[in-house]
């Protein structure tokens, strides 16, 4: 079986799922990385390493930012003229539009965020889940390439063997097209870049993270300010423990609406799974849109002070207690025991 | 004649200054419905059915660029009878109109169906300067649909837009991705999908609701806005619920919080995961 593996990539930043994409691709056969934009030296001598058996590189003006029409026409040119059985995209932003269109162009479907590939004779069968991870589903495609998407850490990261760049495998440059119907006129940086889906540890607030009584809020703010400004000292402490653990920030639904922290920061409800070795959380209670998008975590801590919170029942630990007390000392606990 | 080409160039210099803008809908099971795999099929017991959320902000983004800019909000649903409820609640919120598309041979529709049978109903409706919706539904979830109504209809695609700013035959958005916001801008008509960032979503006023149960919902079929059922390309084959994780929870306590959070932290370098 051929598989295309479409490396995504933002300025040069590879989304690392597009690497666990060639692990699956190599599983089922021949994998052939796409790699689109412009200045792609690095990422084509990576995605040799990664295990690619072929990489295709489109290196065009055209492309030297994403959008999504002319991505979309380069990719169905090249799946046209080189017949592959599969295509394998990282689930990203970029990647849904891509795919999607794509998969308008060569009359065929798109299974999206693929927890699980399994054969059924000649037939791909991708479990995925729906009604925000509440049920599965086992759903095929009958066109022809399949397309699917894969969320970050649902498969092994092949290992990186350096040296291996171009001397395995074939280069091939491939021609652009240059259909765009839009302009990208400017980009801003986000203040933290918040990846969830990749981080091996999760540190989580929810609207607990707001109820502090020892704290006075600076004078002059209305009920509303003050219940922000407490919830960010409370996050504060989150971000101290994870930073130390080197992983994110996340963020029940209550936390975001609650305008403590930004959207980018929500795990479940977005259809934001996340499923890292960790997950810490602290003063979330435990809604069930939270639950699912946190459940195939490895390792969950709870930390509430309410016994009767519906979280204790997905974690392997829990601590029925002040956050802002258990918090602060855990992160000292594990910073001398980590010797960091 | 002088009078008609008057009267033509002022139908047109209205066009270009109203917009005409359709936001599409679907009807999915409240968010906060148990929602079960039983015999083969998705249930979610006596929960209500209500408008998709990620699309209410779809429809609070094409009222605001109503409210800026003058014009109409057409809302659009592919669904069975009982999705006008959803359109209703739209209505309520101000839109000017909702068309239904419903027909028998809809049963299993796939994205790439379900953007063809939209396009089609938008070239029904007579075409619009934009068509918004939101970043994804709660049921499927896949988000593919915005894209692939674009690119059926040739429209550029102008994904997550967190805000809209239209001005003469043009619409720059700024687009809220993993990594930053961008500015991206392109030629009308264009499809769009909504983020949050564009603000909560009005809540359907007393007078909005009276106007909703009064206002005419057509219910098209296939045939009406003349394209056949797609045959489906991704099909489901199995249903499950996911495995029941309830775990045995390890009660950490302590006489102190320094003493319950050494433990703690003994306990999570047991488990290897850091």
């Amino acid at each position: 079986m051929k598989t295309f593996v479409y490396i995504d990539h933002f300025k040069g930043e590879v989304q690392p799922a597009s690497w666990e994409a060639i692990g699956v691709a190599k599983s089922f056969g021949t994998a052939v990385a796409l790699v689109f934009g412009t200045d792609l030296d690095e990422i084509t001598k990576a995605a040799f390493e990664y295990g690619a058996d072929e990489v295709i590189v489109v290196d065009d003006s055209a492309l030297t930012d994403y959008r999504a029409e002319p991505y979309a026409s380069t990719l169905s040119a090249l799946a046209s003229s080189s017949s592959p059985d599969l295509i394998l995209f990282p689930t990203t932003a970029r990647t849904r539009e891509l795919a999607a269109m794509s998969a308008v162009d060569l009359n065929t479907g798109v299974l999206t965020d693929v927890a699980k590939f399994e054969m059924n004779g000649e037939q791909l069968v991708a479990t995925r889940p729906i009604y925000e991870g509440k049920v599965l589903e086992k759903t095929v495609c009958s066109g022809k390439p399949v397309m699917a998407t894969i969320p970050g850490r649902a498969f092994p990261k092949p290992e990186r063997v350096a040296g291996t760049a171009s001397a395995a495998g074939t280069l091939t440059k491939a021609a652009a097209k240059t259909d765009a119907l839009t302009t990208v006129q400017g980009y801003s940086a986000s203040e933290s870049a918040v990846n969830l889906g990749d981080a091996g540890v999760i540190v989580s607030g929810g609207r607990g993270v707001s109820n502090n009584p020892s704290l006075t809020p600076p004078a002059g703010m209305d009920e509303k300010q003050a219940e922000v400004w407490r919830a960010q000292q409370g996050f504060a402490l989150i971000t101290d423990l994870a930073a130390l653990l080197g992983g994110a920030v996340g963020a029940s639904r209550a936390a975001v609406d609650g305008g403590y922290v930004t959207y980018a920061h929500q795990v479940g409800q977005t259809g934001k799974v996340v499923a890292p070795d960790l997950y810490i959380a602290c003063g979330i209670s435990g809604a069930i849109q939270h639950l699912v998008g946190m459940r195939n975590s490895k390792v969950i801590v709870a930390i509430n002070k309410d016994a009767d919170a519906p979280v204790f029942k997905q974690a392997r630990y829990g601590v029925v207690g002040d956050l802002f007390q258990i918090v602060p000392a855990l992160t000292e606990a594990l910073r001398k025991k980590l010797g960091k | 004649m002088t009078l008609c080409v008057l009267r033509c160039n002022k139908r047109i210099q209205i066009k270009e200054l109203a917009l005409k803008i359709i936001a599409c809908i679907k009807q999915v099971p409240d968010s906060e419905a148990k929602v079960k795999a039983e015999d083969g099929k998705v249930t979610w017991g006596d929960a209500p059915l209500v408008i998709n959320p990620f699309d209410e902000y779809a429809v609070e983004g094409a009222l605001q660029q109503e409210e800026a800019l003058g014009g109409t909000v057409t809302v659009l649903c592919i669904g069975p009878e009982s999705a006008r409820d959803a359109l209703k609640h739209a209505l309520a919120m101000g839109a000017d109109d909702a068309v239904l598309v419903s027909d028998a041979a809809l049963t299993e529709l796939d994205t790439v169906g379900a953007a063809r049978v939209l396009a089609a109903a938008v070239n029904k409706i007579g075409g619009a300067d934009m068509v918004l919706f939101g970043r994804q539904t709660l049921d499927n979830g896949s988000g593919l649909t915005p894209a692939q109504t674009a690119r059926v209809l040739g429209w550029p695609m102008l994904g997550l837009a967190g805000q809209i700013k239209v001005d003469g035959g043009s619409v720059t958005v700024e687009r809220v991705i993993e990594e930053g916001r961008q500015t991206v801008n392109a030629k009308l008509p264009a499809v769009l999908s909504v983020v949050q960032s564009i603000g909560e979503p009005r809540y359907p006023s007393f007078m909005g609701i009276r106007k909703a149960s009064k206002t005419t919902i057509p219910v098209w079929s296939l045939a009406d806005v003349n394209t056949a059922a797609p045959a489906p390309i991704v099909s489901r084959v199995e249903l499950m619920n996911p495995p029941t994780q309830e775990k045995e929870v390890e009660m950490i306590t302590g006489e102190s919080p320094g003493e319950i959070a050494d433990k703690l932290a003994d306990k999570i370098l047991a488990e290897k995961v850091l």
